[in-house]
């Protein structure tokens, strides 16, 4: 495939162009191996350290982790979206007294650090961890849930709402039965693209004294001692990044799939609604 | 294939001598002391003592993360003098050590987790002060601890806490050692989430001493005693460690006080510091007098 | 209420080192971003392939691995810093750029294939097509969804409070802590602060939104 920025290359660019690419990447080889060497000379490559892999409970641990990061992400995510459902209708209500009240809340709950919200759960509330957690994601999603359906509503043709309420169609019973079926359909990428979002906010649960896997892999690092704290933490990048990519990959599978069924296909969020974090 | 094997063997001895090397280095054994359970212990009805025996359950609030008195192990089981002290009180209801549901209390949340009746007990490093005890009340002191510093191995300009002034010292957000070191000693503070955070800046020298109380840092300094040291065996301050309860329920106060003070008749209270902390402080501590406020 | 009065110092100066975090990072998250982006469309195979990874690995890491590897990772690599400040700007550009340069990427394929093609049939080279004609375009239609990038970084940025950085949600914390009783107003008080950057930038991002809805 071209670009239709530049033209396709001759072979004097091709030229110039692969010798670039060879000095990049031998530079960014150097520059990870210059890392790798300061690292190693510190020891952190010898075996002994990575062994601590082949003790039994530290991989219950770290399965344990896991299971705690995936159930507040799922119990999170099971909450927030139809609480998202039903935010967004109240956002686009005809009513103004139901409409103008769920705009300032949303706009609150967007505005807010989620770990600051956990953290007032927790403290206020006086709850447990997991509450606290799957509370401050609740909250925080259910308000992006709403502004990514309501960005959905907005992409569809008017005439489809028009269409709902010429056939006598109560304002919510189009909404419920002609709009959000056609939205949710075209704003399933980036409905899942948050969920990675949600998933990676389960981190921040490390904050608030929820043990998840990289606040399990805290205290396996501390009672361990420092010998074994970089295995320990690379093992829980790398098993993060895995479920992150892997639901990212699943967004785009979505995406593809999607393209080709959907009724005018997924849309591509107005990107002012990408949900970041 | 023989000479890979050999080789996977070798690892895995190297493992678990890493690990065995590493939990003893951490004062913690792995198989957690089971204290002799009281039989049908009697208690005036209605007592706090009286349902909590009834109900063969009790739920104590203490620390995850520190070394010596309370921390999780790979079993997923705290164990410390923290611990040991919970389970002995346990012990005197009828409960045995297993039906003691560890909950994991931090600074923020002590008193609004006994205010709100989510731990039965709190005993977790928890200093007695005037102004937590306008929210809960503390039976002991069962320890008595100091503030101290800890700098690296090679350091010589720190030895009292005035030489720490406008320079960069790592404790725990929020913490008494925290406030105390900026108020009244002027250091710069870098805050951190738990005390072991701090241990890598301190390494790196990007701050010049780590500070809370000496007996955590003792725990810090016996796990790597070629990169760490305390400051001076002087402490600055006086933290004297209490069990946190409910407000008001001056019985079950009265009653733990009376259980500290038979622990160490007993001799369980030294045998409870012997088998945690002790491993790595040698000088017992002799039980401070009780406050019967 | 009166926690929040008695301790306006602690939350001005972390209101101020959290608008200073967020505005130091914003600004090198925006150049790195915006090259990134460049590298993304350019006809240099590495390059692109470069930067698709970097965003691909810094969009799926939680921003707490980001922070543990500026503030932990990097000193041991011997680049210290006595500031901590440094490794929270570290952090935050590194993790933030990621998003800009998909912002940034999606803007210039919002730009109508057209103006390409005009650009390059005058003897426009890549570069030249991309800064004169390109990016002034694409962002226009960007500048919403980088000021919603930018509130999240604002927002972002409470998680330096847990490595070693004493801005508004350390503050937070510390006064939680020392105010056991009036924790819901100590907590009402940081909202309130980190609301008086994120809801202005929220209206800003409308605001311009709907006019360049009019301009299209």
């Amino acid at each position: 495939m071209t670009s239709v920025l530049y033209d396709v290359p001759g072979p004097k660019a091709r030229r110039v162009s692969l010798i670039g690419s060879i000095v990049g990447a031998v530079a960014i080889a150097g520059l990870l191996w210059w890392a790798v060497s300061i690292l190693a000379a510190q020891g952190i490559f010898e075996p002994e350290r990575w062994a601590v892999f082949q003790i039994p409970e530290v991989w219950v641990l770290i399965g344990n982790g896991i299971i705690a990061t995936l159930s507040a992400a799922a119990l999170a995510a099971v909450i927030a979206f139809p609480l998202g459902l039903v935010l967004c209708l109240m956002r686009i209500s005809d009513v103004a007294w139901i409409r103008i009240p769920t705009r300032i809340v949303l706009e609150f709950l967007r505005g807010m650090p989620v770990v600051l919200m956990m953290f007032f759960v927790l403290l206020v509330f006086a709850t447990a961890p997991f509450a606290a957690v799957v509370a401050g994601l609740v909250l925080y999603n259910s308000a992006i849930f709403a502004e990514i359906i309501r960005a959905g509503i907005q992409s569809l043709p008017k005439g489809q709402r028009e269409a709902g309420l010429a056939i006598g169609l109560t304002s919510f019973a189009s909404r419920r039965s002609i709009e959000l079926p056609q939205a949710i359909r075209r704003m399933l990428p980036s409905l899942v693209a948050q969920l990675v979002v949600l998933l990676k906010d389960t981190s921040l649960g490390y904050i608030v004294s929820y043990e998840e896997l990289l606040r399990k892999v805290q205290i396996m690092a501390d009672f361990l001692g420092p010998d074994y704290l970089f295995p320990v933490f690379f093992v829980a990048a790398a098993i993060y990044i895995a479920i992150n990519f892997s639901v990212s990959r699943l967004a785009i599978w979505i995406e593809k799939r999607g393209s080709k069924k959907a009724a005018g296909g997924v849309v591509h969020v107005p990107v002012a609604e990408i949900p970041v974090k | 294939m023989m000479a890979f094997l050999t080789r996977r063997k070798s690892l895995l001895v190297a493992a678990s001598a890493a690990l065995a090397l590493s939990l003893s280095a951490c004062g913690g054994s792995t198989s957690s002391s089971n204290p002799p359970v009281a039989e049908k212990p009697s208690f005036a009805a209605d007592s706090t003592m009286a349902k909590l025996s009834s109900a063969d359950k009790i739920i104590i609030g203490t620390k995850f993360d520190q070394p010596l008195f309370g921390q999780k192990g790979l079993d997923g089981k705290p164990i410390g003098f923290d611990v040991e002290i919970g389970k002995l009180i346990a012990a005197k209801l009828g409960i045995a050590a297993d039906k003691i549901e560890w909950v994991e209390t931090v600074s923020a949340n002590r008193e609004q987790f006994i205010k709100q009746g989510r731990v039965d007990l709190i005993v977790a490093t928890y200093t007695i002060n005037d102004k937590r005890k306008t929210e809960v009340d503390f039976a002991g002191p069962y320890y008595e601890a100091g503030q101290a510093l800890m700098v690296n191995k090679d350091n010589t300009s720190i030895t009292k806490p005035e030489d720490v002034k406008g320079k960069n010292v790592c404790s725990v957000t929020g913490s008494t050692p925290a406030a105390t070191i900026v108020e009244k000693y002027g250091a710069v503070l870098v805050p951190a989430a738990t005390y072991s955070a701090c241990l890598e800046p301190l390494r790196n020298k990007q701050v010049e001493a780590i500070t809370t109380d000496n007996v955590i840092l003792a725990g810090f300094v016996a796990k790597e005693p070629d990169a760490f040291k305390l400051a001076s065996d002087q402490t600055f301050t006086k933290e004297p460690y209490g069990i946190g309860l409910k407000k008001d329920d001056t019985a079950f106060r009265m009653w733990i006080n009376d259980q500290l003070e038979a622990f160490d008749k007993d001799g369980s209270y030294k045998k409870a510091w012997e088998d945690t902390a002790g491993t790595v402080i040698k000088t017992a501590p002799a039980l401070p007098t009780i406050d019967r406020y | 209420m009166d926690v929040i009065i008695e301790n306006l110092p602690a939350y001005v100066d972390g209101f101020l080192r959290t608008l200073f975090l967020s505005v130091v990072s914003g600004i090198f998250a925006l150049i790195f971003g915006t090259l990134l982006a460049a590298a993304r469309v350019s006809p240099i195979a590495a390059l692109r392939g470069f930067s698709m990874t970097y965003v691909e690995i810094v969009r799926n890491t939680p921003l707490t691995i980001a922070f543990f590897f500026a503030a932990v990772v990097l000193p041991r690599l011997g680049v210290t810093f006595q500031q901590f400040e440094v490794a929270a700007i570290i952090a935050l550009s590194a993790y933030t750029s990621a998003f800009i340069a998909e912002a940034v990427r999606s803007g210039v394929n919002s730009v109508p294939v057209g103006q390409a093609e005009a650009a390059r049939s005058i003897g426009m080279k890549f570069s030249q097509v991309l800064t004169l004609i390109i990016l002034p375009q694409a962002l226009r239609t960007v500048i919403p969804p980088l000021i919603n990038i930018l509130i999240a970084l604002v927002k972002n940025s409470s998680v330096a409070g847990a490595f070693y950085v004493l801005e508004l949600f350390g503050y937070g914390r510390q006064l939680a802590n020392a105010h056991g009783d009036a924790v819901l107003w100590v907590l009402v008080g940081v909202a309130f602060f980190y609301l008086l950057i994120t809801v202005p930038l929220g209206y800003l991002a409308n605001l311009v939104e709907r006019k360049v809805a009019i301009a299209r």
